[in-house]
């Protein structure tokens, strides 16, 4: 069994004892534990279930790269699934629960899976559910789906809290070992502006657990001295608790904090996500260890050497009572000697080498314990729990050679440095054979944009491996002198991929390299029988590195498997990406403060209060919000916008329209310029005049559309869409900087700096003249006319243009005088019935008058010519942005759909974006199309459904029925009738 | 998230305050210009890896449009320049050629 020891630990105060719950028992840890090492002094070692066989697991490792021990953390507003226990500090009242497993972690039918094992071998996803084709949808797929995915989705709203902040260093250290902190020193004395960071919440890393001396002094002492040395400097900032998840282009690093998740609740942030830029990275990351490829590796009780170290050494807890140590190098030792330490039994230390002989192996077995050379483990014995292990002849097939009694085996592999951030940004590796490792190439290092290395890598993370040579590699790299350690030589390891080396089929199938997704060494293999000579193929193939640890433990013993069964070398092989993050950061993290209200920016109008004040239901327009209809009490969204439509049409109506982009074009070339902008002529506008104009990108599709107004000689003014002005703008910006930077225009965007307000219908006219100040008569203010003056007190400029088809004014003040004309005219307009309307009602009456709206009647596909807009463009100019464009033969061909009108037989209301159906079927068997919807609405003015859509051949189809099919089988069918729906002639604006 | 230095106003900018606009030293072609030619202007973009010239926006900064060249493979930038000319100016490209002497020049 585990168990926590009597004595030791040196991060946990057993004066403060922690309570916590696993699976709804009660359990104790200490202060200074972690989930996981809490767990293990409370004998519990199964902890989860793998992904495809659901077979039992317990903790591997004891940091970030542990693959089983996910755990479901915390309840209701905190609970969050895939939570580490390695890096989880144990808290009071901490709730954990395992996973993936039915109906409990001790009895899980899916582990039927793993007797089955046999037929789900690698890749059988893509083999097994490929045929009969409708089987994926009504079998395989919601079977799957049942059985797949890690943990439980939380089901209440964040409680926590999350936030972004900014770093900016010279030199950002990552990694908090010995290696990181002597990094830091140094260029902390060179001055430079220095970020340490460490994503545990302790310094020092490994060496205090290795029993490490520094300049005669143990590990920790040194620690302890050079981060209060550290704190000292004004230009070096600490940072625990801080996971560097990612580096990206010119020194961009993004980090990841945790400052609440082992207090929850206490009000600070949960998490904070760092945004730095630094001018230089050091990676002292370290290194992790590999597991070894033998049968049964995977059972609980099987951890890493260096892990079963740091429980006994930093958390007091012991793995086992009697543990087997097996082995391919000599630092696996320490573990053997910090057991026997702790007065535990080390039954036998198994080293694959045939000969070992050495400082450490001889201080082993200066202990009694037996050390086996040439040795492997042939199968592990137990299901739930390690009970003993089978020892065979490393060289040979597996005969059992005999049987060792044990609880716990402590496996090394060797050690990989941690080369995730030096890749993530293009860093190159080299395979070194001495050490079977890759490590970072200094030749191919990732550049800044000034071309040089922006990575340095020191340490354990640059390959070193005893303390003396992590030193003396930082002393190499950064400056100043290595200090001194009590490192003793170590034999070379030598590198073992599967144990034993000859084992057939039936072991190499309980060979695990993939924990989490359950990837044997058998499957590996099988994919290069299968012709997956990649590396990158096959990670997907077998799916070996994709689980949430990404492969941390299993990637270089799976490549070497690969580069083994395709019989070439590892570095041929090469290894897959390593992308960010490192760790998997939290969704909460990401998002920071962005949430709720402060989601995104709120647009609003200078007469947003009263829309509010008056009950309006808004929808948001880009980022804008609109007032879409105004409610009445007990009234619904449809009933309101009938009413605005009928009060509109029948008395007078309201609308702000201050969202209306407002760009201002001015100069000498201005009417040039927009001669080129816009498909029609506004060069020849006269000064007091409007006209309605298109815009189309270079590839001649419509892009915006809007009525531009000639203020002065060298002025005019574009109205654009409410959701286009940024970009038109942005657009005008680029031809006048870019192409015609010698044209003399200005523009400006001005869409904040006015109010606009729409007033349409027959009584429109009474009301701006009982408001008083201008001249608005038909002869005073003609239609697609403008006059500026004042009106009701207010500064305005009024157009007579109508996007309703009623006698309407859009009335341009001042921002700041916005409110009070909006007040002026709904009292001004009281006596001739004035109602304010919405967003919907100006949707449907503009689409009763025919009238496109970008976004609708455009998708980025379709030319003014498809609209039936010849006549707003031009055919005298020889040249406008898109006329080359839509001279292309498919632009002019007559079988482009067109715009028309459409009518249901029966009134109703056309599905907004369905299909008319043709005869026959396309070449993939599906249903021949020629046209589709639009627009369409419920017209309260003519009581029955109306619709424009785009049709083959249209306009010359006037009067025929076609068929629009739409979900639940009815079919609609509807007359392709003129697209205006309402006074065709104008009488009612020409007034 | 590249930094380039806005030649305008000598901000050193980042990537969130900019606006990637493609291939620099595009020649327009407008009505009268063959099939070929509008296409080669329309689609037809390079996607070196090495040298590229680029298009950029300093849209949260000065508003104003300029162009970057740099290496795509290490994301080394040569340098940036005013947007208002018709090819990269001659020290940029004397100082790219004598870092990437295998470059085979802008056009």
């Amino acid at each position: 069994m585990s168990t926590r020891l009597p004595k030791g630990g040196r991060l946990i105060d057993r004066t403060k004892p922690l309570n916590f719950t696993f699976n709804g028992r009660r359990m104790q840890g200490y202060q200074g534990d972690t989930l996981a090492s809490a767990l293990l002094g409370a004998d519990q070692m199964l902890l989860g279930r793998s992904f495809k066989y659901h077979r039992p697991r317990g903790l591997v490792a004891s940091g970030a790269e542990e693959p089983n021990a996910l755990v479901g953390l915390g309840t209701g507003s905190r609970f969050e699934p895939n939570q580490r226990v390695t890096t989880t500090e144990l808290f009071e009242g901490a709730s954990a629960a395992s996973q993936n497993h039915w109906p409990s972690l001790e009895f899980d039918v899916g582990a039927i899976n793993n007797t089955f094992g046999r037929f789900l071998p690698g890749g059988f996803y893509y083999k097994t559910f490929m045929f009969p084709r409708f089987a994926w949808k009504h079998v395989f797929e919601p079977v799957i789906r049942q059985s797949a995915g890690l943990g439980k989705v939380p089901q209440d709203r964040d409680a926590d809290r999350y936030e972004y902040a900014y770093g900016f260093a010279d030199l950002v250290v990552v990694g908090g070992g010995v290696a990181g902190l002597a990094a830091a020193l140094q260029a902390g004395k060179e001055g430079k502006r220095v970020l340490l960071i460490e994503q545990t919440a302790h310094w020092g890393g490994r060496a205090p657990v290795d029993g490490v001396e520094i300049d005669g002094r143990p590990a920790e002492d040194w620690v302890k001295a050079t981060v209060e040395a550290l704190g000292k400097m004004a230009n070096v900032t600490l940072r625990t608790r801080t996971m560097a998840s990612g580096l990206y282009d010119h020194g961009y690093l993004l980090a990841y904090e945790r400052i609440g998740d082992h207090t929850p609740g206490d009000g600070r942030p949960r998490h904070r996500l760092w945004r730095i830029r630094a001018g230089h990275v050091v990676t002292a990351t370290g290194a992790i260890e590999r597991p070894l490829s033998f049968a049964g590796n995977d059972i609980p009780g099987v951890m890493l050497a260096g892990a079963v170290r740091d429980y006994v050494v930093n958390w007091a807890v012991s793995p086992g009572d009697r543990t087997v140590v097996v082995t391919n190098n000599d630092d696996a030792y320490r573990t053997a000697l910090a057991l026997t330490e702790a007065g535990l039994i080390v039954a036998a230390v198994v080293d694959a080498r045939a000969s070992v002989t050495g400082a450490l192996p001889d201080a082993v077995r200066a202990k009694g314990i037996r050390v086996l050379e040439g040795r492997g483990i042939a199968k592990v014995k137990g299901t739930k729990r390690v009970t003993g292990v089978s020892i065979c002849a490393q060289a040979g097939e597996g005969a059992e050679i005999e049987e060792i009694d044990c609880d716990a085996i402590a496996m090394s592999g060797g050690w990989s440095p941690v080369v995730h951030l030096w890749s993530h940004c293009g860093g190159k590796l080299i395979w070194d054979d001495a050490r079977a490792m890759f490590r970072p190439d200094a030749a191919k290092p990732p550049t800044g944009d000034d071309g040089m290395s922006m990575v340095t890598a020191v340490g354990s993370a640059n390959g070193a491996l005893t303390a003396d040579e992590v030193l003396a590699d930082v002393a190499k790299q950064m400056g100043g002198k290595a200090a001194k350690t009590n490192s003793v030589a170590e034999a070379a390891l030598e590198p073992v991929w599967i144990m034993p080396q000859g084992a057939g089929p039936q072991l190499k199938m309980k060979m695990w390299l993939d924990y989490q997704n359950d990837v044997k060494v058998s499957d590996v293999q099988l994919a290069a029988r299968e012709g997956y000579h990649s590396v990158e193929h096959t990670k997907r193939y077998t799916t070996l590195g994709m689980a949430t640890d990404q492969g941390k433990l299993s990637n270089i013993n799976g490549l070497a498997v690969l580069s083994d069964a395709l019989s070439q070398a590892i570095p041929q092989t090469g290894t897959t990406t390593f992308r960010p993050p490192y760790t998997p950061i939290s969704m909460g993290a990401i998002a920071g403060e962005a949430r709720g209200d402060i989601f995104q920016p709120l647009r609003k109008t200078p007469m947003d209060e009263w829309h509010g004040a008056n009950g309006a239901y808004f929808e948001p327009v880009g980022l804008w919000r609109r007032t879409y209809c105004y409610q009445r009490p007990g009234e619904g969204v449809h009933e309101a916008v009938n009413r605005e439509i009928l009060n509109a049409r029948e008395k007078v109506g309201m609308l702000d329209a201050s969202t209306l982009g407002k760009l201002i074009v001015k100069g000498p070339d201005a009417g040039r310029f927009l001669d080129m902008l816009y498909t029609g002529v506004m060069s020849t506008l006269p000064v007091g005049k409007c006209r309605y104009g298109l815009m189309c990108n270079e590839n001649g599709f419509l892009s915006d559309d809007g009525v531009v107004v000639r203020l002065s000689e060298d002025t005019w003014l574009c109205h654009t869409t409410s959701g286009g002005a940024d970009r038109i703008h942005g657009w005008m910006e680029d031809w006048l900087q870019c192409e015609w930077w010698d044209w003399k225009v200005y523009t400006a965007n001005v869409t904040e700096e006015y109010a606009q307000i729409a007033v349409a219908g027959p009584n429109a006219r009474k009301v701006l003249e009982k408001l008083g100040g201008m001249d608005v008569s038909a002869e005073g203010l003609p239609a697609m006319e403008w006059r500026e003056g004042v009106l009701g007190g207010c500064r305005a400029r009024v157009y007579r243009i109508s996007f309703s088809g009623e006698l309407s004014y859009e009335i341009a003040v001042p921002a700041s005088e916005g409110l009070a004309l909006w007040k002026a005219l709904i009292a001004a307009g009281e006596e001739f019935g004035v109602m304010p309307y919405g967003t919907e009602a100006m949707h449907i009456m503009r689409a009763e008058k025919g009238f496109i709206m970008i976004g609708d009647e455009t998708d980025g596909t379709v030319i003014p010519q498809d609209l039936n807009l010849n006549w707003a463009i031009s055919k005298k100019k020889a040249d406008y942005l898109g006329k080359r464009a839509q001279e292309r033969s498919h632009m002019a061909s007559p079988d482009r759909w067109k715009l028309v009108g459409l009518e249901t037989l029966d009134g109703s209301v056309l599905p907004d974006g369905v299909y008319a159906v043709a005869d026959g079927v396309n070449a993939n068997g599906q249903r021949n199309v020629q046209g589709r919807v639009t627009s369409t609405y419920y017209s309260p003015t003519l009581k029955k459904g109306i619709a424009m859509g785009l049709v083959k051949h249209g306009p010359d189809r006037m009067g025929e029925v076609i068929d629009f099919p739409a979900d639940g089988g009815k079919v609609f069918k509807a007359k392709i009738v003129d697209q205006v729906f309402y006074d065709k002639e104008g009488a009612k604006q020409n007034v | 998230m590249l930094i380039l230095d806005c030649p305008y106003c000598g901000v050193k900018a980042e990537e969130t305050e900019l606006q990637a606009g493609g291939e620099a030293h595009l020649k327009r072609y407008g009505p009268g210009s063959s099939d070929e030619e509008f296409d080669g202007y329309m689609f037809m973009r390079k996607n070196p890896k090495g040298v590229h010239f680029e298009r950029w926006r300093h849209a949260y900064g000065c508003g104003k449009w300029f162009l970057a060249a740099r290496c795509t493979a290490t994301l080394e930038v040569f340098g940036t320049y005013p947007a208002q000319t018709s090819a990269p100016p001659a020290d940029l490209q004397a100082k790219i050629k004598s870092k990437r002497p295998n470059w085979e020049g802008y056009k």
